[in-house]
């Protein structure tokens, strides 16, 4: 018997929605400062009105519906689950109020994309886009990168076990200290100093390579957040193409893969455990992942001569390729480029790396290198099982922060997310290829979407049908979630309608 | 008589096709540049478009990056050649427009692979200019109306909240 949801589920929920919302409208204030700063009047006027609406909508929320209980779990999964919903359709505003997008769906496909640190982009235009709107589509990567309900709660709330049910919500179940606020907050720390680090080291690359001091600084940060949450947009058209530097890509590739890794480690490193990146599984699984799947994209670059040189497979095959593993989506060549230049082996190589994608408990999408990783010692596990006597107890285990002892229901959660993330991936190339364009290029664009990695082939564009528009927000939005928190709320809705 | 006709008539055409070819370039879109990449590569194209972002310098050479409303491509030029850019577009200005000629790279291994042009010559057909902003009155009241009701939304909670300690 399915028990219909409670009023009180219902009111909850919206308490919760709410503050996420009076969050989420906060955070437009930083845009606003800078339009001020830079005397855009129109993209400031675009955030004062979509603030004023996020703020009035959070207010009325968290004051009809207040509360003092603390979340379960069906509602922490539900809060999560709608508020990337609703803060892409209150994220799109101001965008969509910049006259730079071609409809609001459009607009809204672009915010799924920044706050889920994917990086397709439909902006039109971009190159002479306000600064205000420029920093929103980058801050929302940086946002979106820690989570956005978790950023909210983390600012909002003391202590609560309904954090941690909403932080597990948004993919993530490693705790990096005892309280899961204090874990947000550390993870805003981290990014905090590397963020002021990134950018001082991009701006001065930056300025070298001739840009304006403001504007080399101004594209450092904008840069910096998108990279390290591994979201991949950038303030001009070209992309990484348009600074025309060896030096600037190098640092970005140090960014992206800084980007990918667990905060957990990040966080060993911090308290000076600097042995855990060489023992720890998911870096090890990294590197080797890296190495093979470089290795497949060089043999086909190499066989069709795309790019004669050494270093310019460097810059082009070896970037792409930790650009797209990485989950970010940096691209130093044109769209069409992979389709009418890479060749089949080297695209192939290219959509197992971002189908993979980074580590867990980091911005990054995909399968994740723990889930393989524990995969790899499965199946070592298993040739144990078969070469020694029947008698023997054969136990395996991986490092992973701690020495863990490799069990079945930890293969079983691996799998069990391994097959949704495939099924997701082919579930949009099936329907671009259905609405017409060639099955490589959709499986192509189908796993950059749901693996949050923002590669493009040249399908995502304006022009694109909204079917596809709407299968890719979905992908972004489950690939970021990793599942569970979705299938809940499918789950609510249904015990909404059929429920006693 | 007759041979020596048709000789010099041979020779004459086969000049004036061969002038054709080395001094009059392609006039090409960024689109048809990246769809033929490998057509184009190695030919002297004419290329035009909206200068965009900052003139990086590198030494005695520079780098633009030219829109010509779809896409942007990377223009190295020797720094002589760039001075009469004046604007380049961004929020605030439209960019000079200008017209480049020069030879095109599918993957060039001067830089890296990058898809660019590199340019011998440069034409200013159109100055950029600044923009003035003018403020939308729409969205100016829009935003004093949702602003004023946010103000009173934010009261009542307030008195609301003293009410209720």
């Amino acid at each position: 018997m399915i028990l219909r949801p409670r009023v009180s589920d219902i009111k909850n929920i919206s308490y919760y929605l709410g503050k996420v919302i009076i969050g989420l409208g906060l955070t437009m204030i930083v845009p606003i400062v800078i339009g001020l700063g830079f005397q855009e009047t129109n993209p400031t006027l675009d955030f004062l009105i979509s603030l004023a609406i996020t703020l009035l909508i959070g207010i009325i929320l968290t004051r009809i519906c207040r509360t003092e209980e603390d979340l379960d779990w069906m509602q922490g999964m539900i809060v999560v689950s709608l508020s990337w919903l609703v803060a892409m359709a209150l994220g799109a505003l101001p965008l969509y109020l910049s006259g730079h997008y071609k409809s609001y769906l459009d607009a809204c496909f672009e915010t799924m994309s920044v706050f889920t640190t994917t990086g397709l982009t439909l902006v039109q235009d971009l190159d002479h886009l306000s600064y205000a709107h420029n920093l929103w589509r980058h801050l929302g990567n940086f946002i979106g990168g820690q989570g956005i309900a978790i950023v909210a709660l983390s600012f909002f709330i003391k202590g609560t076990s309904g954090a941690f049910k909403m932080y597990v919500g948004e993919g993530r179940d490693e705790r990096l200290l005892p309280n899961v606020i204090n874990t947000a907050r550390f993870i805003w720390l981290i990014s905090g100093v590397y963020l002021v680090l990134g950018t001082l080291i991009l701006g001065i690359v930056g300025m070298s390579i001739g840009m304006k001091p403001w504007n080399a600084f101004f594209h450092s940060a904008c840069i910096f957040m998108a990279g390290f949450d591994t979201a991949g947009f950038a303030p001009q058209s070209q992309n990484i193409l348009y600074y025309h530097s060896l030096l600037f890509e190098a640092v970005i590739i140090v960014i992206m893969l800084l980007g990918t890794l667990n905060f957990n480690l990040h966080f060993q490193m911090w308290f000076g455990n600097r042995k855990e990146i060489w023992k720890n599984i998911e870096t090890r699984t990294l590197f080797f992942t890296v190495l093979v799947f470089s290795f497949i994209t060089a043999v086909g670059l190499n066989q069709l001569k795309v790019y004669p040189e050494a270093i310019a497979l460097f810059r082009k095959g070896f970037f792409h390729l930790i650009s797209g593993h990485t989950g970010t989506g940096y691209m130093t060549i044109y769209a069409r480029q992979f389709i009418n230049e890479w060749g089949n082996l080297a695209l192939v190589g290219l959509i197992c790396a971002m189908g993979l994608g980074g580590c867990v408990c980091s911005t990054a999408g995909g399968i994740k290198m723990l889930r393989i990783g524990i995969f790899f010692k499965a199946l070592k596990q298993d040739i144990k099982r078969i070469i020694l006597p029947e008698r023997a107890v054969v136990s395996q285990m991986f490092h992973h922060i701690k020495d863990v002892f490799l069990q079945d229901r930890q293969v079983r959660s691996a799998l069990l997310i391994t097959l949704a993330y495939l099924g997701l991936y082919m579930l949009g190339a099936i329907i671009g290829t259905w609405l017409g364009y060639p099955f490589l290029n959709s499986l192509f664009e189908s796993t950059s979407a749901a693996a949050n990695v923002g590669l493009s082939c040249g399908i995502t564009d304006a022009s694109m049908p909204a079917a596809l528009k709407l299968t890719y927000i979905f992908q972004m939005w489950a690939g970021r979630l990793e599942f569970m928190s979705i299938f809940v709320l499918i789950g609510f809705f249904l015990a909404e309608i059929k429920g006693r | 008589m007759m041979r020596k006709l048709i000789f010099i008539s041979l020779i004459i055409g086969f000049s004036l096709s061969a002038c054709h070819f080395l001094c009059y370039a392609e006039d090409v879109s960024s689109a048809e540049l990246i769809n033929n990449a490998r057509q184009y590569d190695g030919k002297v194209v004419l290329y035009k478009g909206e200068v965009i972002g900052d003139i990086m310098m590198r030494k005695e050479f520079v780098w633009i990056n030219v829109n010509d409303g779809i896409n942007a491509i990377g223009i190295w030029s020797n720094k002589d050649l760039v001075k009469d850019i004046v604007y380049t577009g961004n929020y605030k200005s439209r960019g000079d427009v200008v017209e480049v000629r020069g030879v095109f790279h599918r993957a060039c291994l001067e830089h890296g692979g990058d898809l660019d042009i590199h340019i011998d010559e440069l034409r200013k057909i159109n100055s950029g200019v600044v923009i003035k902003e003018k403020p939308d009155i729409a969205k100016r009241n829009q935003a004093f109306v949702l602003l004023g009701i946010l103000g009173l939304a934010l009261l009542l909670s307030q008195l609301k909240k003293e009410k209720h300690k």
